[in-house]
């Protein structure tokens, strides 16, 4: 049997987690090796329980299924990028529990390119989502690797932006040849081709709800900082946060109002020492230090605008305004606040974030 | 003699006639009849006896033709029996002739009203008939149609005396109606703020425009969608009579109030079937599609209609028209109405605010998609009602009123009327492709203006025709010739937010 078989074979080993494999390679250096322990040796590693015994003994009954798949992957053109791979991201090896292959489809973050995480809740608003494809798309454009978990929300509005200038790269939570959710297909495709989806999950895995948290510590591992858009007090993304801390590397958060439900976990996360984040060039300065800051020329901009135009243009902002609200603000008629909208719009200044809901745009 | 079924909206003339002949006692009635007719010779016998007339032991045979169409309806007892009469020579033949009686008989010989009186009296009109016969109840409702000699019965007795002396006519009154052309009592000065969808409103009525109010609830999208006909222009007597003729088919009449002078608001609750949407039966009744003509249907709720019942509204939106086809015969039914519609954003109903909406965006989504596109094709205005703030809400100066509102929409009308004279339509909303291009033409610039739209903001060609159509509306309101750019842009505004939002593409912008 080929030696990336065994590895393969130890790889789709889903319910024995990375540190007891990791401590298995200590022992048994090759997966080959390990795979062909005698049964007595086996009983005698006492970090393993007796059903991880069990199901280590019975994956090797199973050799024809997972030759099946190993085939099956490499017909699909999916790599699997082992511990003893010279390609093996370097950041991986220094986090507890590395894990011992990467699935890959497309191309795995540059080495020597720094990469940042940005992730946030799946149900956001408007505002994070803007957010988070605005800061995804300037650190893309400044060379920096988007490094994300391809979820609906923050997630996906982060990578898409960041494919715009540059490229990105997704963790999942299931097998690389999977796309959760569906309905982020187009993203899936785009990230193939120009950047890379990863997994240490064996292909055909299902994107089982414990499979996330696991996930999330590569996402930290991978990045050099973490950001976090939005989050609730309880949510997926505070646990990349607390990896990354305990891997040692900065967190930023968005922060929101106290009253939005969906900053408290990033108001928190400031509250005990994040950085905060108020534009993108804060992470900049501090990834590429030769970072020099262009200037927004909001003032210009207005500068060249009609009366009305002006009036609407200087109450947008990046919080999503019904037209009620502007119309209350500026205090134009219906028709005239609508008529300003649609030339701002046409003019690239507005954006419409819901049915009559505006924001400036962030770019 | 004659009398009338109903077969749609339109009374179709059937003709009475009965025959006494020797044999055993028997009475038959052939004509293709449906229960309520066959019940008929029960009742007529048993108020024959009541009112006082003896029915011989011998073969009596009515006959009802056409014999090929089918009769439905209770308006037969009245002309049935008194055919009997006259076959036993009561009443003389000749006052029968070119004359159509309706009415359902009690069991002592009194006249009960029915309903479908007006269509039939049209029908009666457009035959050349000298006069129709009512029950006293249905009086007023024969009266509305002009050309045509009605007179009111109480009883069968009544009936057989004015038969035979035409001078002794009873009393040709019913309590008389109070004339009340009441103020609606929804007026728009109840919305406070909500300056959009007013301004909606005011659009869609001056030009019967389709609407679609998208808000949390309570926000006064039914408010607003209840307070529309109290802002159409008034209706002419031609607009009456059609409205009423539906009316009277499914007997909806009030009594005493012959004409519906109010423009009809009709909102089925969403559990509707389409069938009761359309109209339907064996015999097609018209629907509440129908019952909205020259009115508003508002369907609140509108993710929540079945699909069947919101695709069956596409093709009256399209024609104004209804076409049920059965087995027998196709039936027509007017359907021109102002389609209202109202919606939550999400299934709890306060998206985007994520501090209390928590439904993921595929669920919002998918809420979104119960409304297919086809449908949301033909709405012309889109528009968010937003929660107000308490501060929003309370600061709100005295709202205009309805009575204000409906004075711009007239005069916008009275243009529309100039624009469409010899035409068969009316609204700016009805024009077809060809009447946009020669009604609404663009300058230089505003042709310059709908191209950077289209080029810009991703709209479809295919709504061009129905911005230009808002476009008109809101230069009609203004009482300006030509379209300009603000009616543009405002038009657009209304229509362009279906195209990102609808599938969801704000996510990436």
């Amino acid at each position: 049997m080929d030696d990336r078989l065994y590895w393969h074979w130890l790889c789709s080993m889903e319910n024995l987690n990375p540190v007891k494999k990791t401590r298995l390679l200590r022992l048994y250096p090759s997966p080959e090796q390990l795979y062909n322990i005698e049964e007595k040796q086996l009983y005698a590693l006492d970090f393993l329980t007796d059903r991880e015994k069990k199901l280590f003994s019975d994956s090797r009954n199973e050799e024809k299924e997972f030759r099946k798949t190993y085939e099956q992957m490499e017909r699909q053109g999916i790599r699997l990028i082992t511990l003893s791979d010279q390609e093996y991201p370097n950041r991986l090896l220094h986090i507890y529990g590395p894990p011992c292959g990467l699935y890959v489809k497309g191309r795995l973050p540059a080495p020597r390119e720094k990469s940042a995480a940005l992730v946030g809740a799946r149900g956001c608003s408007s505002y994070g989502r803007d957010m988070a494809r605005r800061t995804g798309k300037e650190l893309a454009a400044a060379g920096i690797q988007i490094i994300s978990g391809m979820a609906a929300g923050i997630d996906g509005a982060a990578q898409w932006g960041a494919l715009e200038t540059g490229s990105s790269f997704a963790v999942l939570g299931c097998g690389v040849d999977r796309c959760y959710p569906v309905s982020n297909f187009p993203l899936y495709e785009k990230l193939e081709a120009e950047g890379g989806l990863l997994s240490e999950f064996p292909p055909g895995s299902k994107p089982l709800p414990w499979h996330f948290p696991q996930r999330n510590r590569l996402i930290s591992g991978l990045s050099d900082l973490v950001v976090v858009i939005e989050a609730r007090k309880r949510s997926g993304s505070l646990i990349t946060a607390a990896y990354a801390l305990d891997q040692g590397k900065d967190v930023f958060a968005l922060p929101g109002p106290v009253t939005a439900p969906l900053s408290e976990g990033c108001n928190q996360l400031i509250k005990n020492g994040a950085g905060l984040l108020s534009s993108p060039e804060d992470i900049l300065e501090i990834l590429t230090p030769r970072w020099k800051k262009p200037l927004k020329k909001r003032k210009e901009i207005e500068n060249g605008l009609v009366f009305n135009e002006k009036k609407v243009y200087s109450c947008l902002d990046y919080h999503a305004r019904s037209l009620e609200e502007l119309v209350e603000k500026t205090g134009l008629t219906v028709k005239e606040t609508a008529q300003a909208l649609v030339r701002l719009e046409i003019q690239g200044l507005a954006r419409r974030a819901g049915l009559s809901r505006y924001t400036a745009t962030t770019d | 003699m004659y009398s009338a079924t109903i077969y749609g909206i339109d009374g179709i003339l059937v003709t009475v006639e009965a025959d006494i002949s020797d044999g055993l006692p028997s009475f038959d009635m052939v004509g293709v009849l449906s229960s309520e007719v066959k019940e008929a010779k029960e009742r007529v016998r048993t108020a024959l006896k009541n009112a006082g007339f003896r029915i011989p032991p011998k073969r009596v045979t009515v006959n009802l033709s056409p014999a090929d169409l089918r009769k439905s309806g209770s308006g037969f007892d009245l002309p049935i029996a008194i055919s009997i009469l006259c076959a036993l020579g009561l009443i003389p033949a000749e006052s029968l002739k070119s004359r159509m009686f309706c009415g359902e008989l009690g069991l002592d010989g009194r006249l009960c009203a029915v309903s479908g009186i007006l269509p039939a009296a049209f029908a009666a009109r457009e035959k050349e008939l000298s006069g129709i016969a009512v029950p006293i109840d249905n009086l007023p409702e024969a009266q509305a149609v002009e050309g045509i000699q009605a007179t009111g019965l109480r009883t069968l007795k009544e009936a057989v005396d004015w038969l035979n002396h035409p001078e002794q006519l009873g009393e040709q009154s019913t309590v008389p109606a109070a004339e009340k052309q009441e103020e609606t009592e929804w007026d728009f000065c109840d919305i406070a703020g909500q300056a959009a969808v007013k301004r909606a409103a005011e659009i869609a009525a001056a030009g019967m425009h389709n609407l679609l109010c998208v808000g949390p609830p309570g926000t006064g999208k039914t408010m607003a969608a209840k307070r529309l006909p109290g802002i159409l222009p008034l209706m002419d007597e031609a607009e009456m009579l059609e409205v009423t003729k539906i009316y009277s088919v499914r007997g909806l009449l009030d009594q005493g109030a012959p004409l519906m002078k109010k423009r009809p608001f009709r909102a089925p609750h969403h559990t509707i079937s389409a069938a009761a949407l359309t109209g339907g039966g064996s015999v097609p009744k018209p629907g509440e599609i129908s019952l909205a003509h020259r009115g508003v249907l508002f369907l609140d709720e509108l993710p929540e209609f079945s699909r069947t019942a919101l695709e069956s509204l596409r093709q009256p939106l399209e024609d104004r028209e209804l076409t049920v086809a059965r087995v027998r015969r196709v039936c027509h039914f007017p359907a021109d109405f102002l389609f209202c519609a109202a919606m939550n954003p999400c299934k709890c109903g306060y998206y985007p605010d994520r501090s209390q909406c928590r439904c993921s965006d595929g669920s919002v989504r998918n809420y979104r998609g119960r409304i297919s596109r086809p449908l949301l094709d033909r709405l012309d205005l889109i528009v968010e009602v937003p929660k107000l703030t308490y501060e929003e809400w309370k600061s709100g100066e005295q709202a205009e009123s309805s009575a204000k509102i409906r004075a711009r929409v007239e005069a916008a009308c009275q243009i529309q009327r100039i624009r469409f004279r010899g035409m068969p339509i009316r609204f700016n909303s009805q024009m077809s492709g060809r009447q946009v291009k020669q009604f609404c033409p663009l300058g230089e610039k505003e042709e310059w203006f709908m191209e950077q739209i289209f080029q810009k903001m991703g709209m479809s060609p295919r709504h061009y025709d129905r911005i230009l159509k808002v476009a008109r509306t809101a230069a009609d309101l203004e009482g300006e010739e030509r379209i300009r750019e603000e009616h543009l842009s405002e038009a657009v505004f209304y229509r362009s937010m279906a195209e990102k939002y609808w599938r969801g593409e704000e996510e990436y912008g």
